[in-house]
């Protein structure tokens, strides 16, 4: 539980607080984009302990018990229909000391490691298998084609490729000892791919493309980009650039990280937090 | 496809270390930039490159007089060429013309290309894309009449490799460039690092050496130097990305690095993917080609479509992110710029590649 509705790309300066209480701690707050919460015994939880102190150094990682009373949770639908993921409110949840993670004040460095662990699971095949299902349409589907497309499509066929390369090189380069910084960068093009491809795919398929699949509010376990149809990998696709790092807070990383450009203006790095404007 | 070997081994680490080292010697800007003004003279930095080091027969079998090396290799020269913008006929001679010649099993020729002591051209338009050639030079009793324009680096060669329109199809034949009747007028090019020149042909005496294999020598000559020119590509853009990164973090403006304000930030981290993906897709170009793997038209499409345009954006983007000193002749911007656009042209455009992917991954354009 890490994302608030006050707390997206700017995580560390989220608001739920943990409050020593003996040898608990009692939690208030409201989290969201929580993954599994439904089904879920444990959670992995993120809060301020210290709102004295600036917003990096005030949070503390904990897990939390989900079945404690004070637990609510409520599916967040998407625009697909469906919800994979949930809202979660949380009211006088009790945690024991015992469930902290690290130290108190060090939430950050452990969510950070959570972090980088989500980004590198997104896959660099999946444009390859988002085009794959365009170039069938294509192939089995004369009358879907139209000449004007067909560079579109090939442009996107050798992004997809490019991707998949860049993929396996950093695979390669992993194997031999020599990681490269590619990983940072992979979810960036991901994510722009699949917008085009799944934009082009509804053109494609024209008046295929008014229709929709299913609007039921299913809780999926998994994304199924393939499995599904046109209409609902246009719509997925968009979170492919917010969810786990917008690609413009990526960009900002790749600047700064791997090129060396200098920092972004963090005026609240030495404020105190519960001195921030918000 | 997974056997792809996409990373560089220590032998060819060795020897981009040894070409950067002689560019950076002897190709610096200030002498390559008196191109576009005067008729400089780069022959002693190709002799050593061909000669002394040896790399004119680099895709020439040792049994030749050749290095016995492959693709894998001749794209690491060519990365740095390109990093260099050095004005060295690697891709016209010991490219083009050297594979055609490899290809139709003729050995004379060859062997003086590649221990360097002739330069060679093939005889084509640099623009055009792998696939069929319509030669338009004619063989008659009197000799080679025809003409060709905008031929690669034809006014510095020694010899000619001229596809040649036979009573009984393609044809190929050499031709000494001072041979009586050949006439070669070089033109202003947009890229002088890479001249280009007309070629005209008036009964001009040859010698036949294709042993009917010209339509293959051609076609694989041309997709060699596809594969290659991708190389070239990324080695262009890499010293634009490099260069502009370095400049956007010194350059000063309202007080600080321009590099600080997101507007340039992002577009570099866009571009460094580019780049990045760009050299993904040339090595698995170049080491598609070096195994003989079938897919290799496919490969070479592929690096082609992605990294000529990528070369061009990032040398738009390095006089863009320089401002007003990027749009001077006294820095090298401008030199990159005219090799990306020049070499978006060669072999084909990134649209002649797309339009080949198509067919050769079965995508009918016809509803």
């Amino acid at each position: 539980m890490f994302s608030e509705p006050g707390a997206g790309s700017d995580l560390a300066s989220l608001a739920t607080r943990a409050v020593r209480d003996g040898d608990d701690w009692i939690v208030n707050g409201q989290k969201v984009w929580t993954s599994g919460a439904q089904n879920a015994q444990m959670a992995i939880l993120v809060a301020r302990t210290d709102p004295t102190v600036p917003k990096h150094a005030g949070l503390t990682y904990f897990l939390c018990d989900m079945t404690d009373p004070g637990v609510e949770v409520r599916p967040l639908r998407q625009i697909t229909g469906e919800a994979e993921f949930n809202e979660v409110f949380l009211t006088d949840v009790r945690v024991p000391d015992a469930n902290r993670l690290g130290a108190e004040g060090q939430g950050w460095h452990v969510a950070l490691t959570t972090l980088n662990n989500e980004r590198v699971a997104i896959g660099s095949g999946v444009p390859s298998a988002m085009i794959d299902k365009v170039v069938a349409a294509w192939r089995a589907q004369p009358e879907l084609r139209n000449p004007a497309m067909l560079d579109e499509l090939v442009r996107l066929w050798v992004e997809s490729e490019a991707t998949r390369l860049t993929g396996e090189r950093l695979r390669q380069q992993l194997a031999s000892g020599q990681p490269g910084p590619e990983g940072s960068a992979m979810k960036l093009a991901l994510a722009r791919l699949t917008q085009a491809i799944s934009g082009l795919e509804m053109q494609l398929h024209g008046e295929g493309g008014l229709r929709y699949d299913d609007w039921t509010l299913r809780r999926p376990e998994i994304v199924d980009f393939i499995g599904r149809g046109p209409g609902y990998r246009y719509l997925r696709a968009k979170g492919n650039s917010i969810e786990g790092g917008t690609s413009e807070i990526l960009r900002n990383v790749i600047a700064e990280r791997v090129l060396g450009l200098p920092p972004e203006h963090r005026v609240d790095k030495d404020i105190a937090w519960k001195d921030l404007p918000r | 496809m997974s056997t792809a070997n996409l990373l560089y081994t220590d032998t060819e680490d060795a020897l981009r270390d040894t070409v950067r080292r002689l560019f950076a010697d002897r190709c610096k800007f200030r002498a390559v930039v008196t191109l576009y003004d005067a008729d400089a003279d780069f022959t002693g930095v190709w002799k050593t490159l061909a000669v002394e080091l040896g790399l004119a027969g680099l895709l020439v079998p040792e049994s030749l007089g050749g290095a016995g090396a492959s693709t894998r290799e001749a794209a690491v020269v060519m990365e740095e060429i390109g990093r260099a913008v050095a004005p060295v006929p690697f891709l016209s001679s010991a490219v083009l013309a050297t594979v055609a010649l490899l290809k139709t099993g003729e050995t004379q020729a060859l062997r003086s290309l590649a221990g360097g002591s002739t330069t060679g051209a093939l005889t084509i338009p640099l623009s055009k894309p792998p696939g069929a050639y319509a030669a338009t030079v004619r063989v008659g009793a009197s000799g080679l009449t025809g003409r060709v324009s905008s031929v690669a680096d034809a006014n510095t060669a020694d010899v000619l490799v001229v596809p040649v329109v036979g009573p009984d199809g393609l044809e190929l034949h050499t031709v000494a460039r001072a041979a009586a009747g050949m006439k070669v007028t070089p033109a202003l090019s947009l890229d002088m690092t890479r001249p280009i020149a007309d070629v005209e042909f008036s009964a001009v005496a040859s010698t036949r050496v294709d042993n009917g294999a010209a339509e293959d020598a051609v076609a694989e000559a041309l997709l060699c130097g596809a594969v290659l020119l991708a190389s070239e590509q990324v080695g262009v853009a890499q010293w634009c990305l490099e260069t502009t990164l370095g400049y956007v973090k010194r350059r000063k403006q309202f007080g600080r690095a321009v590099g600080s304000f997101q507007a340039l930030k992002h577009r570099l981290a866009d571009l460094w993917l580019e780049v990045s993906s760009a050299g993904a897709t040339a090595r698995y170009a170049a080491d598609t080609y070096a195994r003989g793997d079938a897919e290799t038209p496919i490969a070479a499409a592929v690096a082609q479509a992605y990294c000529s345009d990528v070369a061009v954006h990032a040398a738009e983007e390095c006089i863009q992110q320089h401002g007003g000193i990027g749009m001077t002749w006294e820095y090298p911007a401008h030199l990159y710029l005219k090799r990306a656009k020049s070499d978006q042209l060669a072999l084909g455009t990134a649209y002649h590649h797309r339009a080949r992917l198509a067919e050769l991954i079965d995508l009918p354009t016809s509803p």
